[in-house]
């Protein structure tokens, strides 16, 4: 980019350059800022992105549904189930699969586990930035043992594969269900201690408060969602907007910031984790219930069976084939269906023309659209507010670049 | 106060066809979400006329992707998906343009939120967004000459031989 010239008031004659990134250890990803500095203020800025495109809208046009749950993994990498079962549940929706009740809540305890970790990341991360190292090391302790559940639940940690069309490929087993109630146990005393840490810090508020502010309209102008637009003032969340997997069934509120600020994202996120841990706790309850032993829909068509089958029955190995192959039936049909994510409203517009893999699957990535905002609102600010501001977004590279 | 109305599809289609009669097509509703098709000229006329009507509202831009039939006489898809947050329902518009000239108004001038969404879609399809402010490839590299989301775009190099994935079907 050309240096500005600056004019009388500004002790330098033209602006310096500065790359940003790609790889720079304040980004905590691979991207790249074009900034165009007057001293420490930020006089304009150009963002670069796809560092790390791998090309998944293309890949999952050649795969059938099964492979597509590994490339969603990939997206935002620090809430993988929720990506997982935001596909399967595109894909239920298009084949007409009604999910038992238990299925449902299970899923639920998945998905907030993982927004906790996820919203854990960020707003630990935003203490990092701005020089509290603590609260960071406090929380990952809790995200570790987010991570254990999902060993127990589906045998990996952080790009899980979880689930199934249907389901789960088998139940929680008492490790996993221990473990979660000893979660719900210790969280709070965690939290409670990382919100000492900060809610009331003075260095921290000064560091945030009335830092890149963001208008509800603008907020919208730019198609922002999840706790981003909340901390804006909107209370859109796509659970309550338009429920799936049976939110409408729990009781939960949906915090909002006021001035659009990095303090009210993080006090947006903080009050979210709250929230989703009293949705773990209700679906555990709601869980326990149901008739033991239910993981999956009935739908041998789709649903993977038992490996242990697979091994000994003839129909099961077929099955097994069919489904890994994509040698199923599958509507013609064009679906757009949406979760709440970590980051916001992540969409799968799916369109269907009966092969055996999609004709063209797109991903609404909340983390691509959240963050062409940024240049704008780190115009005109220090380059360290710009730093904050960046984590504030949560912009994660797997889901912007896709 | 006015009676508030409860929206539905069909009463933002009655609106949609009420003022722009000849330039809507192919109504559908897949999944409950109202999908109309519209020509390139009228599209982003229509657009504003949803966000700005004080009824219907549609302020939320929540996704422009491409789409390549390769097969149809207008190959090139722009699929457009709107959300009125106050009313709480979606509505999806397509627009088909031809290889030769795939030329479409751009939407950043009712919503910021499109300026990336437009360049992804140019990146990966070839559409050109006329009077966009900075329509550069996104995702892939600058010097790239294809548009790799078109189906005539292999996946992977033709010319290898020590990977047969035909009896994959893919």
């Amino acid at each position: 980019m050309a240096h500005i010239k600056l004019g009388d008031n500004s002790l330098e004659k033209e602006t310096v350059t500065l790359n940003l990134g790609p790889t720079h250890p304040a980004t905590h990803g691979v991207f790249q800022n074009i900034l165009e500095l007057d001293g420490e203020r930020i006089v304009s800025a150009q963002s670069t992105i796809g560092y790390i495109h791998r090309a998944f809208e293309k890949i999952a046009e050649h795969r059938p549904f099964y492979q597509i749950t590994p490339l969603t993994d990939r997206l935002n990498y620090c809430s993988a189930p929720i990506n997982n079962m935001g596909w399967h549940m595109t894909v239920e929706k298009l084949l007409g699969i009604q999910t038992p009740k238990r299925v449902d809540y299970m899923r639920i305890i998945a998905m907030e586990l993982s927004r906790i970790a996820d919203h854990l990341v960020c707003n630990s991360v935003i203490g990092v930035d701005s020089g509290a190292f603590t609260g960071f090391l406090y929380v990952f302790q809790k995200r570790e043992d987010i991570y254990e559940i999902f060993e127990e639940i589906c045998g990996s940690r952080l790009t899980t594969n979880m689930g199934r069309i249907g389901g789960f490929e088998r139940d929680f087993n008492d490790v996993a269900i221990a473990k979660i109630k000893k979660f719900i146990v210790e969280f709070p005393d965690v939290m409670r201690e990382f919100e000492n840490l900060f809610n009331r810090n003075r260095i921290f508020i000064d560091r945030c408060v009335g830092v890149t502010p963001v208008s509800a309209e603008k907020a919208l102008a730019y198609s922002w969602s999840g706790p981003l637009l909340r901390s804006c003032g909107v209370d859109y969340d796509v659970r309550v907007a338009k429920p799936y997997c049976s939110y409408e069934e729990f009781d939960f509120e949906i915090p909002v910031g006021t001035t659009g600020d990095i303090y009210d994202r993080f006090l947006v996120r903080n009050e979210e984790m709250w929230q989703s841990l009293s949705i773990i706790k209700q679906a555990l309850v709601k869980m326990e219930n149901e008739p033991k032993g239910i993981f999956n829909a009935e739908v041998p068509d789709y649903c993977l069976p038992p490996k242990e089958d697979v091994y000994s029955s003839m129909e099961s190995l077929i099955y097994h084939f069919k489904i890994v192959m994509g040698e199923v039936p599958i509507p013609k049909a064009e679906i757009y269906h949406s979760v709440e994510g970590g980051n916001g409203e992540l969409g799968f517009y799916l369109v269907t023309d009966g092969g055996r893999a999609p004709f063209r699957l797109h991903f609404r990535r909340p983390s691509f659209i959240n963050y062409q905002a940024y240049v704008d609102i780190a115009k005109g600010g220090m380059i360290s507010d710009a730093i904050l501001a960046m984590s504030s977004l949560n912009v994660i590279a797997g889901e912007l670049d896709a | 106060m006015a009676e508030v109305k409860e929206m539905n599809n069909q009463a933002v289609l009655d609106k949609l066809q009420f003022k722009f009669a000849d330039a809507i097509f192919n109504v559908s509703e897949p999944f409950d979400l109202l999908t109309i098709t519209t020509s390139k000229d009228k599209v982003i006329e229509i657009i504003q006329f949803l966000y700005d009507n004080e009824e219907l509202k549609f302020r939320f831009l929540t996704d422009i992707c491409g789409v390549h039939y390769p097969d149809q006489e207008l190959p090139l898809g722009v699929v457009y998906h709107l959300h009125s947050l106050t009313n709480n329902i979606r509505v999806r518009i397509k627009v088909f343009l031809p290889e030769s000239a795939p030329r479409i108004q751009t939407l950043t001038g009712v919503f910021l939120g499109a300026n990336w969404m437009e360049r992804e879609t140019y990146d990966f399809f070839g559409i050109i967004f006329e009077g966009h402010p900075d329509l550069r490839r996104i995702l892939n590299v600058d010097d790239m000459v294809a548009f790799p989301m078109r189906k005539e775009f292999p996946l992977e190099d033709p010319n290898r031989t020590d990977k047969n994935d035909d009896y994959f079907g893919r």
